[in-house]
């Protein structure tokens, strides 16, 4: 597929300079926007593109818009650009390489909803990121994109930068804006949502990087092109980072619904060292896991639910033969015990004891009965929560077990780990 | 208890919100970026400027990773441990890593020039294992790597 988003950022020598943008087609699609659509018609657009949300939950974009009330009153966007899903590195590489890109997009998405003020959160730990749209924000505010009346359309909206401080839960859309207004970020119980109540208790959009990335390529090229690619439900180009045991790691800007089989073994090299593939996580370290069994999945929405798992960040996460589920599972569950903020009982209590138990399984110290005991702490830790990180360390665990149960049963019959030391694990 | 600059500075921070307390974490960052790590003095001083009580500032600095209440080295490093980096050697490394600095991950070196932390996902993953060393990526590592890495940042000082 030719290339979309990372067409520029790919491109030899391209340093993401308003200058280079704009010789390369940059900012063409805030002017059409401007000059040729109404708000509410720009609504539609997104609309009948079906652009979904490319943080995690895959929503579809425009009706996210849509939400947002139009009585008169501060409104404010939230370009989500806490990017911390574990195997998760795309929304970094369009920051970096390609800043005004996303600026444009908000500008778009701006517009689009009737909103004068938009915040850009940036991920504490991205210092190269924050330094490029610091400066993309100065060249595009001298070369009046964004301000007041721009381009004279009588316009205005004003965009800020943000630095968060580290926090994964910070990527949750009310914990973000809980952190926005200097906070702890926990999030908040929904309803009400963000779109009628948000930042300072006013309507905000939350909005991905990757997703607002796509806007001015829908406003140049159209909805039908964009919904001409990938499925029905599942439109567009989409972003994949894959990691892991794999060749040729990296992001590839592929058709939404690739197969993993495609994705893996044509654009990531395959296997290294000649191994055979064990286990796949498709959509950041939130997703269930997949096996061998899976290759010919294929990455939209729909069919990785059908068969599991979640499209989630695109997040993907490749294993090999010598990879031990268990130790999968003590890192995955001590990464959510660490960023649970602590709020929900289930959650900060159960992340803990999924931790635990692992890890005690892992060192062969496990007992009789665990398996049970995971699988029952993973039922209630889901759908009974404010926020889905508790899902979110419940889910992979659970599909741990699904596929490799025998693997944990060995751990505990044996009191040790089969693998251990396999490929500096 | 802040320079006329620094308060310049903050007083363009706030400028930013409709809301002044959004302006806590920047400010802290920028607080942070000239001492090292947060002093009780200096979050107090913040409350007074943001017109919050200085519990506010505590409990909201105490919840993110890169808010340091107590003093770290001049070089701070922090190792990914998440899936993809342990997939590729992070803890082979890391160890590696301990030995070189004579520390163990948590601790500061005597001479106060390298804190090391183990981090969560760095969103780096295609080049994993990977570090940061303040604030800049060290991708693909090796031991031979990050011997080298510590060696410069030695010579450096």
């Amino acid at each position: 597929m030719e290339k979309v988003l990372l067409k520029r950022a790919e491109t030899p020598g391209y340093t993401g300079s308003l200058a280079e943008y704009e010789a390369q087609g940059g900012y063409q699609g805030l002017a059409k926007a401007l000059r040729e659509y109404q708000p509410e018609a720009l609504i539609e657009l997104v609309k009948r593109s079906g652009l979904r949300g490319r943080g995690g939950a895959g929503f579809p974009a425009g009706m996210k818009w849509g939400f947002i009330p139009k009585a008169p009153g501060p409104k404010y966007l939230c370009c989500n650009a806490d990017e911390s899903e574990p195997g998760t590195f795309k929304d970094r590489q369009l920051i970096e390489q390609d800043p005004h890109q996303l600026l444009e997009g908000i500008l778009i998405a701006c517009y689009a909803v009737g909103i004068l003020t938009a915040y850009i959160y940036c991920r504490g730990e991205f210092a190269l990121g924050y330094r490029t749209l610091d400066r993309a924000l100065q060249e595009a505010r001298a070369a009046g994109y964004i301000g007041r009346d721009i381009l004279g359309s009588g316009v205005d909206i004003e965009v800020h930068l943000h630095r968060g401080a580290g926090a994964y839960i910070c990527g949750e859309e009310t914990g973000l804006i809980e952190s926005l207004e200097g906070k702890r970020g926990q999030p908040r119980l929904k309803p009400p949502f963000p779109a009628l109540e948000g930042l300072y208790r006013r309507p905000t959009v939350v909005n991905n990087v990757e997703t607002l990335c796509n806007l001015p390529h829908i406003v140049v090229r159209g909805a039908e092109w964009f919904a001409g690619i990938g499925t029905p439900k599942s439109t567009g180009p989409r972003l994949y980072s894959v990691s892991g045991h794999v060749q040729r790691p990296g992001n590839y800007e592929l058709p939404i619904n690739v197969s993993l089989r495609e994705l893996i073994f044509t654009h990531a090299g395959g296997m290294r060292d000649g191994r055979r593939l064990k286990a796949v996580i498709p959509g950041g370290s939130s997703a269930p896991v997949l096996t061998d069994q899976h290759l010919d999945v294929t990455m939209d929405f729909e069919s990785l639910a059908t068969a599991g798992s979640m499209g989630g960040s695109g997040g993907v996460i490749v294993m090999d033969e010598t990879t031990c589920m268990v130790r999968v599972g003590e890192i995955v569950t001590r990464f959510y015990h660490h960023e649970s903020c602590g709020q929900w009982t289930q959650c900060r209590e159960g992340t803990a004891w999924l931790h635990k138990a692992l890890a005690r399984i892992e060192r062969g110290q496990g007992r009789p009965g665990d398996l049970e005991t995971l699988l029952d702490v993973c039922d209630n830790m889901k759908g009974k929560t404010i926020c889905v990180l508790s899902d979110a360390a419940a889910m992979p665990v659970e599909s741990y077990l699904k596929y490799f149960r025998d693997e944990f049963e060995q751990h505990i019959r044996d009191r040790a780990c089969p693998l251990r030391g396999a490929a500096g694990f | 208890m802040f320079a006329e600059e620094t308060l310049k500075t903050f007083e363009q921070i706030v400028a930013r919100y409709p809301v002044k307390r959004s302006a806590l974490i920047p400010i802290l960052h920028e607080v942070q970026a000239r001492h090292g790590y947060l002093t009780q003095g200096a979050m107090a001083a913040v409350a007074e400027y943001l017109g919050l009580h200085p519990v506010e500032v505590a409990e909201t600095a105490s919840f993110y990773d890169l808010l340091h209440l107590r003093p770290v080295g001049r070089h701070l490093i922090l190792f990914c441990h998440n899936l993809s980096c342990t997939l590729l050697g992070a803890e082979r490394v890391l160890a590696h890593l301990e030995r070189r600095l004579g520390i163990r991950v948590g601790e500061t070196t005597p001479d106060g020039l390298f804190t090391l932390r183990r981090m969560e996902c760095l969103a780096s993953c295609g080049t994993a294992p990977v570090m940061q060393v303040n604030g800049e990526y060290h991708e693909n590592l090796t031991e031979a790597m990050v011997d080298e890495i510590v060696d410069r940042l030695r010579r450096q000082d």
